[in-house]
């Protein structure tokens, strides 16, 4: 399973890596998307994954006996996505307005301040 | 109560503060005052925690009660309380020098909040000791940050913002993704615990993999080579109380978080990590001061000067020893003052002048002398020249450049510091010097305006007194340089009980 | 710009008035029980916005904004302050900053009420969510204008 997780994440990275050399605004935008999601899902991994089993105490047990999930990763993933939820959103606001302005979806034309 | 909540304090001022200021979003005269006090409140607290810091050592806050290494920490070594005060110092500066420049339109959008939330996550940057917890506050900062740059909404800012904005997100998920193999490795978030288990980590070709990527995130946000591109096409493109901030701080948080992570963590393969580093300096330097050669517009200039002081930075924690780390903290102290003080002196010749074009510039220095002096102090400190507080630390880091052999980086350095008053003089030649071209376009009636005076004046003034006092400022430095070197000092903070 | 980006269903705003209200207490729901079990500030923030948004697909932009009635910014602030204060009674009773602090009150009919600041730092939580969606929703709504 773990490798699996790891070609889907390889995948994940590199799509998002072609989509933000493309031209077009939107397919940047897709990258960054794909790219955030892609390192949510790598800590999700090297967590380590378990099946079925919740990180609960026993009634009457002081610590957690023999493996379970980490619950640690997946609060941080939930942060990760919190926080990438509002820069994204950000984001989409930023690239809509920069639409309006500049007219153009094609990066190629944005050389003013370079 | 004890004195560790003022560890909190620079963080959580800002943040109350900012929220207030947005609750009273439609009156002016309230954001400005609350713009004021805050930046102000924050700026004692900052003085009294790199006082408290440097009579009693490291000092530690468990947030919310819970022990390291499973809470969050807060820590103050030296480095941290030094660039909070300097970033209080900066804020505050950055709050007098809107009062007058900001326009009514902007402060509707939200200009005062998001000053104080930017405020927010850089303390909490300096001040974390928690590794995800300084991806958070990274990402803080870039929020409010993105929302400063655009504020205005024209074509060119535009296109500076989706350029930053994008290298800035790469970089964050690169520095996630540093953050999950890390944790992946040794279990851990707490930097402290992180450095002792790495420690036992028995591939260390892997550590260095995961250093390499923390570098290169960390790197972006610094605007090192080669990722520093997105810097000089955005910096130039806000108000300049915005670009003066952004010059003064942001990048050198890129540079805090190289110099915490490179001294705690990865300091296992010294020889390769600090050689990359080096090799990244070097062209810093030399890019940054080249593009700015080519330049002639007054902010464009100062932005690529950035790019090229980020160099020197790097380069004392290239070299790691420890008369380098005494340079490089000098120099991080004397440069975030010189540099915030330009763009606000740039911002000044573009409200007398009517441009910040130096074609378009001229005959500055006979009407308005005041600001051609206040211009010459801090370009000269940025230069090198003595007895000015540039001096003092360029000196340090070529010296020991010269110690450890460097050659290479030392006749960089000496080169583009020439470069450096070379790009000085021609901003004082052009604007100041020449003649008054004839005004193509309509120079507004020149406001005098005793604010923005004192601003500078006061920074200004800070660039001297670190050049002529420089020997306590040199002792802070070497006790702060003192405290990277011995990590351990660190590690038995927090994970001694927090208890001081 | 002409281009009118809703369609006036009939069905769709009657049900919304109905809906509305369920939604809204709803997020309420969410937000209280989030202490213990599946719940919280977030998701009850993302349930209350998404009502708003409703009405904002249903009706009309104006009716949206005047269903608020402070500007969403000012949301923003409100529950930030909320959230940031919460951090500060452990300090009077001489704990850690942010040290979670339990109070009970012992009311006349439904007896004990146990407040803490966990709560007020979710309810915080959910002002700001609330806030922010909205900011955003509002701002491309008024670049469609």
């Amino acid at each position: 399973m773990t490798s699996l997780m790891a070609i889907l994440i390889g995948c994940l990275y590199a799509a998002a890596i072609y989509m933000m050399l493309r031209r077009s605004m939107v397919k940047l935008l897709i990258g960054l998307i794909l790219l955030s999601n892609a390192a949510n899902l790598l800590i999700f991994t090297v967590a380590g994954l378990e099946r079925g089993v919740p990180p609960l105490i026993t009634e009457g047990a002081q610590t957690i006996t023999g493996a379970s999930a980490d619950p640690l990763a997946q609060a941080l993933i939930l942060t990760a996505i919190v926080i990438a939820f509002g820069v994204l959103a950000f984001a989409v606001v930023l690239l809509h307005r920069a639409y309006e302005v500049i007219r153009t979806d094609d990066m190629n034309e944005m050389k003013g301040t370079d | 109560m004890d004195m560790s909540v003022l560890i909190a304090l620079p963080v959580i001022i800002p943040l109350i503060v900012g929220a207030l200021s947005l609750v009273v979003l439609k009156n002016h005269g309230a954001q400005r005052l609350l713009g004021i006090l805050g930046t102000g409140a924050v700026l004692i607290a900052a003085i009294l925690l790199l006082w408290q810091t440097r009579l009693n050592g490291i000092k530690v806050l468990e947030v919310g009660s819970w022990p390291a290494p499973f809470g969050i920490v807060l820590v103050s070594d030296l480095l941290g309380a030094i660039m909070v005060l300097l970033a209080a110092i900066t804020g505050f500066a950055t709050a007098i020098y809107s009062l007058k420049t900001v326009r009514k339109r902007f402060e509707r959008f939200g200009y005062y909040p998001l000053l104080h939330l930017l405020l927010a996550g850089v303390n909490g940057a300096f001040l974390t000791g928690d590794i995800f917890n300084l991806y958070v506050w990274f990402e803080v900062l870039l929020v409010a940050s993105f929302a400063l740059l655009i504020q205005g909404g024209e074509r060119a800012q535009m296109e500076g913002a989706i350029k930053y904005v994008t290298l800035n997100l790469l970089s964050s998920a690169l520095f996630l993704t540093a953050i999950g193999l890390l944790y992946g490795m040794v279990g851990s978030l707490n930097m402290a615990d992180i450095a002792v288990r790495l420690t036992a980590v028995e591939d260390p070709k892997m550590v260095t993999l995961i250093a390499m990527l923390f570098l290169i995130a960390f790197s972006i946000k610094a605007a090192a080579f080669p990722l520093f591109f997105w810097l000089p096409a955005s910096y130039h493109t806000p108000q300049v109380a915005v670009s003066a901030i952004f010059a003064g701080l942001l990048t050198k948080v890129g540079v805090y978080a190289l110099y915490r992570v490179f001294s705690l963590m990865f300091t296992a393969e010294v020889d390769f990590t600090h050689q990359v580093i080096l090799w990244m300096a070097v062209f810093t330097m030399l890019t940054g001061v080249l593009g700015a050669a080519s330049q002639f517009e007054v902010r464009r200039i100062l932005s690529f000067h950035i790019v090229s002081q980020i160099g020197y930075m790097m380069l004392a924690l290239a070299l790691f020893t420890p008369l380098a780390l005494i340079g490089g903290v000098f120099y991080i102290m004397h440069h975030i003052i010189v540099k915030a003080n330009l763009f606000f002196i740039a911002g000044m010749m573009y409200r007398l002048g009517g441009s910040f074009e130096l074609k378009e510039l001229g005959g500055l220095y006979k009407k308005h002398p005041g600001l051609a002096v206040l211009f010459l102090i801090p370009a000269f400190s940025l230069a090198g020249v003595p007895p000015l507080s540039g001096f003092f630390a360029k000196f340090i880091l070529i010296k020991a450049g010269v110690e450890a052999e460097a050659w290479w980086a030392v006749a960089v350095a000496l080169f583009v510091g020439l470069f450096t008053l070379f790009s000085m003089i021609k901003i004082w030649n052009e604007a100041f010097w020449k003649k008054a071209p004839e005004p193509a376009i309509e120079i507004p009636a020149p406001v005098r305006n005793k604010a923005l005076y004192w601003t500078t004046g006061i920074l200004a003034s800070m660039t001297i007194a670190i050049g002529l006092f420089a020997q306590p400022i040199y002792v802070l430095a070497e006790m702060a340089a003192n405290q990277l070197l011995n990590p351990q000092l660190y590690i038995d903070a927090v994970l001694g009980g927090g208890k001081l | 710009m002409s281009r009118q980006f809703n369609m006036r269903s009939l069905i769709l705003s009657t049900g919304t008035t109905i809906i509305l209200p369920l939604l809204l207490l709803f997020s309420l729901f969410l937000l209280l029980r989030g202490h213990n079990e599946p719940g919280g500030g977030f998701i009850g923030g993302l349930v209350a916005a998404a009502a708003i948004a409703l009405k904002l697909f249903a009706d009309d932009y104006p009716s949206a904004k005047s269903l608020l009635r402070v500007h969403p910014l000012q949301i923003v602030g409100v529950g930030l302050a909320i959230a940031a204060l919460s951090s500060l009674p452990s300090l009077f009773v001489g704990e850690n900053f942010f040290t979670a602090q339990w109070w009970t009150l012992y009311l006349p009919i439904f007896g004990p009420l146990k407040l803490s600041t966990p709560l007020f730092f979710d309810i915080g939580v959910y002002l700001c969510v609330i806030g922010t969606v909205l900011t955003a929703i509002f701002t491309l709504v008024e670049a469609e204008h």
